[in-house]
């Protein structure tokens, strides 16, 4: 691997380790609550925090940080208040993100070969210190969202339920708004802020093919983020395209790869599956296992009156008698 | 001497513009099994959702437990089982991760989950009978087993209150006779059940009391119609609560943290494991 000699191919690998991990565990929430465009929006809103850091000389990724929070925080209060005219609320704070972003970057002087660099991802601009910020903020979003795991999976499942458990609901969506808003930041420089939310629904898309539950496809899909992020980049050093074209098309080849074989997966699946019922619980005639007990008034079983006879709860089951021995009730 | 599970005083609600309750006065003892009952758009389920804290009051109080709705934190004592929407997540997710989220209200975030909640959630599948189906994925199951799935979240929680928003509505005879058998064990170990009802169907024989709303407001507060007892007057109670009541003190010895002392000795399998999802051994 002497691509690795360069250290600024090192920095892009690490960088692109780090976006293809983050982007999915976010992305797996997003698309779970059926929010999988969030991260397009705010990828939009991020451009103009880049452009502030152009024109004011403070380093973009913060800047971009900053714009990318407030503006996920602006499309979180748009969905929570759940209006009717809230996806062109949304609309607007996308178009505004762009035409920000390209008016602020003129002003600051600097060319569209700049923005592209932003656009889509380059690996030769990843510095330095561009890396570090890139590592605190994915690794707090990776810790977050398998920490928080099972509490952001019932707030994205189930909302009301999750209220009724005493669950803040409020606060976890905002904290998924944030967790999306920093990944984009993080992504910007590997895939770039148009293609951001590609890495972050792809993957998750293509691993729901072969999983059935929610921790399974979280997992999967990181593996499925960071391989075509790895690929994608070496891709992008011996052909001279951008890297983020290149991660996607990747990303989008598993998951045309593996459409076909998860259809033929669920249907070995559904034909295995028996139907299966516990008799106990639908209501056939089950009696109960080797019962040397004998119910009656004073045995200390509470008796429950069931319609034309007396149930005894034991242990957990409603015995019943039924000849010389129980049933379960 | 029973508790009042649920004391609800004066209630109104109002949802956007549209007032819903006007002035309901309602409660639900420890032990009992009442169902709402009501057309579309009596207000039956906005009044359960206002119970589990979903929808605030414009005015009148809610209490659970003896504590306010506004300083009432031990969600943990409370089951809520929300009316079934076919709105599932994006993702899929297994049965056992559903009613794993159950067990929420008792876990602390960054803490992995415990052996007992593992076992919880066992026992709660169990209990409604999705054993064989723990980790297949909630779109495959049927409308029937989905809700009964949602009951088992609930009952993974070992609530004191279980509060179920139309459990039988649009649920095969299959999962409502499944979904009474469960009700029955939960009631027989003491706990009470405030649901919402649209037919009684298999459930008839369980229920204590019905409260029945017409535009907002309470209109027949007693034994559920159809009931040999019924037009008794209100306030009279029905033996079969009385039963549950008499059965509830003899199960609280089974419960944790009251001993064993109502479990003869020579039971073949007695023991003083954790509770179940509903407080028993097994």
């Amino acid at each position: 691997m002497e691509l690795l000699n360069y250290d600024f191919m090192q920095r892009a690998v690490l960088a692109a380790l780090l976006t293809g991990l983050a982007a999915p565990a976010v992305g797996t929430y997003l698309v779970h609550r059926r929010l999988a465009l969030m991260g397009d929006g705010i990828g939009h809103v991020a451009l103009t925090g880049v452009a502030v850091g152009l024109l004011t000389g403070w380093a973009p990724v913060w800047t971009a940080v900053v714009v990318a929070v407030i503006g996920a925080l602006a499309i979180e209060l748009v969905r929570a208040h759940g209006k009717a005219s809230g996806d062109v609320a949304l609309a607007m704070l996308f178009y505004g993100g762009i035409a920000g972003g390209v008016l602020l970057t003129g002003l600051a002087g600097s060319t569209a070969a700049t923005l592209n660099t932003y656009l889509f991802g380059s690996i030769t601009t990843v510095s330095q210190e561009d890396l570090v910020v890139i590592g605190v903020l994915a690794v707090a979003v990776i810790v977050l969202s398998i920490g928080l795991g099972p509490q952001l999976f019932a707030v994205c499942q189930d909302e009301e339920y999750a209220r009724a458990c005493g669950i803040p609901v409020r606060l976890y969506s905002i904290l998924i708004a944030v967790m999306a808003a920093v990944t984009v930041a993080v992504a910007m420089r590997t895939v770039g802020l148009l293609l951001v939310s590609a890495l972050m629904v792809v993957p998750v898309a293509t691993s729901m093919q072969l999983t059935r539950g929610f921790r399974a496809t979280f997992a999967l899909a990181l593996a499925l983020g960071v391989a075509p992020s790895l690929g994608g980049v070496v891709f992008a050093y011996y052909v001279d395209v951008a890297p983020g074209a290149s991660i996607v098309v990747f990303a989008l080849a598993g998951f045309v790869l593996a459409w076909p074989l998860g259809t033929a997966v669920r249907r070995a699946r559904r034909r295995r599956r028996t139907n299966g019922e516990d008799p106990r619980v639908t209501g056939v005639h089950v009696p109960t296992e080797e019962h040397p007990h004998q119910h009656d008034d004073e045995c200390g079983h509470p008796a429950v009156e069931h319609g034309d006879h007396t149930d005894y709860l034991h242990d957990g089951h409603l015995h019943a008698a039924h000849g010389k021995h129980y049933d379960e009730h | 001497m029973t508790e009042r599970v649920v004391d609800v005083r004066g209630l109104h609600v109002t949802l956007g513009e549209q007032p819903v309750l006007h002035g309901i006065d309602f409660h639900v003892d420890a032990g009992e099994v009442v169902t709402l009952l009501g057309a579309n758009g009596s207000g039956k389920s906005t009044l359960v959702r206002a119970v589990a804290g979903l929808v605030p009051a414009a005015a009148g109080d809610i209490a659970l437990f003896g504590r306010p709705l506004r300083s009432f934190r031990e969600w943990r004592r409370i089951g809520y089982v929300p009316q079934r929407t076919t709105a599932a997540g994006g993702v899929p997710a297994t049965v056992k991760e559903v009613v794993a989220s159950g067990r929420l209200a008792r876990r602390k975030p960054f803490v992995p989950a415990s052996r007992a909640d593992r076992d919880a959630v066992t026992r709660a599948i169990d209990l409604v009978g999705l054993a064989d189906r723990t980790n297949d994925g909630i779109d495959t199951l049927s409308g029937g087993q989905q809700q009964r799935a949602l009951i088992a979240r609930a009952a993974a929680g070992e609530p004191d209150l279980l509060v179920l928003d139309e459990p039988n509505a649009g649920v095969d005879i299959r999962s409502q006779e499944a979904f009474a058998r469960s009700l029955r064990t939960f009631v027989a170990s003491g706990r009470t059940v405030l649901l919402v009802l649209h037919e009684m169907g298999p459930l008839a024989s369980l229920v204590d009391r019905a409260v029945a709303l017409d535009s907002g407001r309470v209109v027949h507060d007693g034994p559920p119609p159809g009931r040999a007892d019924a037009g008794a007057h209100e306030g009279q109670e029905p033996g079969r609560a009385a039963a549950a009541r008499a059965a509830a003190g003899m199960t609280e010895d089974l419960t944790p943290g009251h001993g064993a002392a109502g479990v003869p000795d020579d039971h073949p399998h007695s023991n003083e494991e954790q509770g179940g999802p509903f407080g028993w051994n097994s």
